[in-house]
């Protein structure tokens, strides 16, 4: 529907801080916005169920979401495209497998803790945990980090997101991730790049 | 109310991993388990606030606070109290500054974004945002950073939230915690012990 759409647009875009305006009102953090979009446009109950054991899985996974897949993935664009673009040089090998590392870790506990063998992170149907841990995973996925490769079990997962989602609306969302290697051509101001350099490094 | 005692419980026990069991069911996650409770004891109204721009407003705050408050927060105390145990060593003055002054870019966020001139982060009445803020202050408050002090406006929101929820059952909820000096490695369950030790001796 047109609160998914909505939701999807202003979680995926790239380099723009997820916000939303509804009249005087604006209001900032992905989860806060799709959990006040799916209120005002009071959403099939299966993205924020009203029962409250499966509400309280929902809100479980999105707190834990945080420090951990939403911690680690989007590292894998900072160090593969958005620093050797601010400082112009290549950044290190073992940033990266550090970068892996701490995302193979949370991509475990994902697996292991909150998706196991059902179809989607509450049960089976999906919800906006499923929406909330996709977007942050496709991040690495549009940098070359293909992290579905080697789990099957994710991969499964991703392709029954995509399927509830729609796959047109999908990659529409995602379109500007998907394209970010196009994002090394972009030229930066000089000052710029020397004003965020040392502190990118950090 | 009891249940309110339970929340405070569940979110400050010293080194534990906050988690509720209801029956059969098993919660983690101090966020997920203070809406939980809030669901089920239909609290009063301005703990999660049923108007929607309101509870928008705790929705956001408690997002943030993740990454921010907590994370710094928490990084403050495990570097302070818990790495001289796991090392032995006295903590390095530098490595004190750097994660102090994390906390502190992040408090004037707090201040200037979610505070701001309001009694309370959502309003005029006390929430969720206001309790899982304070709360997780008192961490590097109870490892010796006396975050208040120079900080009239926090320190104003911080009696208000005290008096708001009683100052007993905030002074009892939190007595571990400012008792944090006094702890030593034997006291702290081996598993987590281990994972801080991974976390903090990476950096």
């Amino acid at each position: 529907g047109p609160s998914n759409s909505e939701g999807a647009g202003k979680v995926s875009f790239l380099k723009k801080v997820p916000a939303l305006k509804d009249g005087d009102f604006t209001l900032a953090e992905c989860t806060a916005i799709l959990l006040y979009l799916s209120r005002k446009y009071n959403t099939p109950d299966h993205w924020y169920p009203s029962d409250i054991q499966k509400r309280a899985r929902v809100d479980e996974y999105l707190s834990w979401h945080h420090a951990n897949i939403r911690a680690n993935a989007p590292k894998t664009m900072w160090i593969k495209v958005l620093i050797p673009l601010f400082t112009g040089q290549p950044l290190p090998s073992e940033k990266l497998q550090e970068v892996m590392e701490g995302l193979s870790t949370s991509l475990k506990q994902f697996e292991e803790r909150f998706l196991q063998d059902k179809a989607f992170i509450i049960g089976s149907e999906i919800s906006l945990a499923d929406l909330v841990a996709i977007v942050e995973l496709m991040q690495p996925v549009g940098v070359g980090c293909d992290i579905f490769e080697d789990r099957p079990r994710l991969l499964e997962w991703r392709r029954r997101v995509e399927d509830a989602v729609g796959k047109e609306l999908f990659f529409q969302a995602h379109e500007m991730i998907l394209n970010i290697k196009e994002l090394s051509n972009i030229q930066i101001d000089p000052q710029l790049k020397e004003h965020l350099a040392p502190v990118l490094m950090k | 109310g009891q249940h309110r005692t339970e929340e405070f419980r569940k979110v400050n026990v010293l080194m534990k991993v906050p988690a509720l069991r209801d029956g059969s069911f098993t919660l983690a996650e101090s966020i997920a388990i203070l809406l939980y409770l809030v669901r089920k004891f239909k609290t009063p109204d301005h703990w999660y606030p049923s108007d929607l721009q309101k509870r928008a407003r705790v929705d956001e705050y408690l997002s943030w606070q993740h990454v921010n408050i907590r994370g710094k927060g928490s990084k403050l105390f495990l570097t302070k109290v818990l790495l001289p145990l796991l090392t032995g060593q006295p903590l390095p003055p530098e490595k004190l500054e750097g994660v102090t002054e994390e906390l502190n870019v992040v408090l004037k966020q707090f201040e200037e974004k979610f505070l701001q001139d309001k009694p309370f982060i959502a309003g005029s009445e006390i929430s969720l945002a206001d309790l899982v803020a304070l709360v997780e202050l008192m961490q590097p408050v109870g490892a010796g950073y006396d975050l208040f002090e120079e900080r009239p406006k926090l320190a104003e929101w911080r009696r208000r939230v005290e008096e708001a929820v009683g100052k007993q059952l905030f002074q009892e909820a939190h007595e571990g915690i400012l008792n944090a000096k006094n702890l030593t490695a034997d006291k702290i369950a081996p598993d987590l012990l281990q994972h801080f030790k991974h976390q903090l001796l990476k950096q």
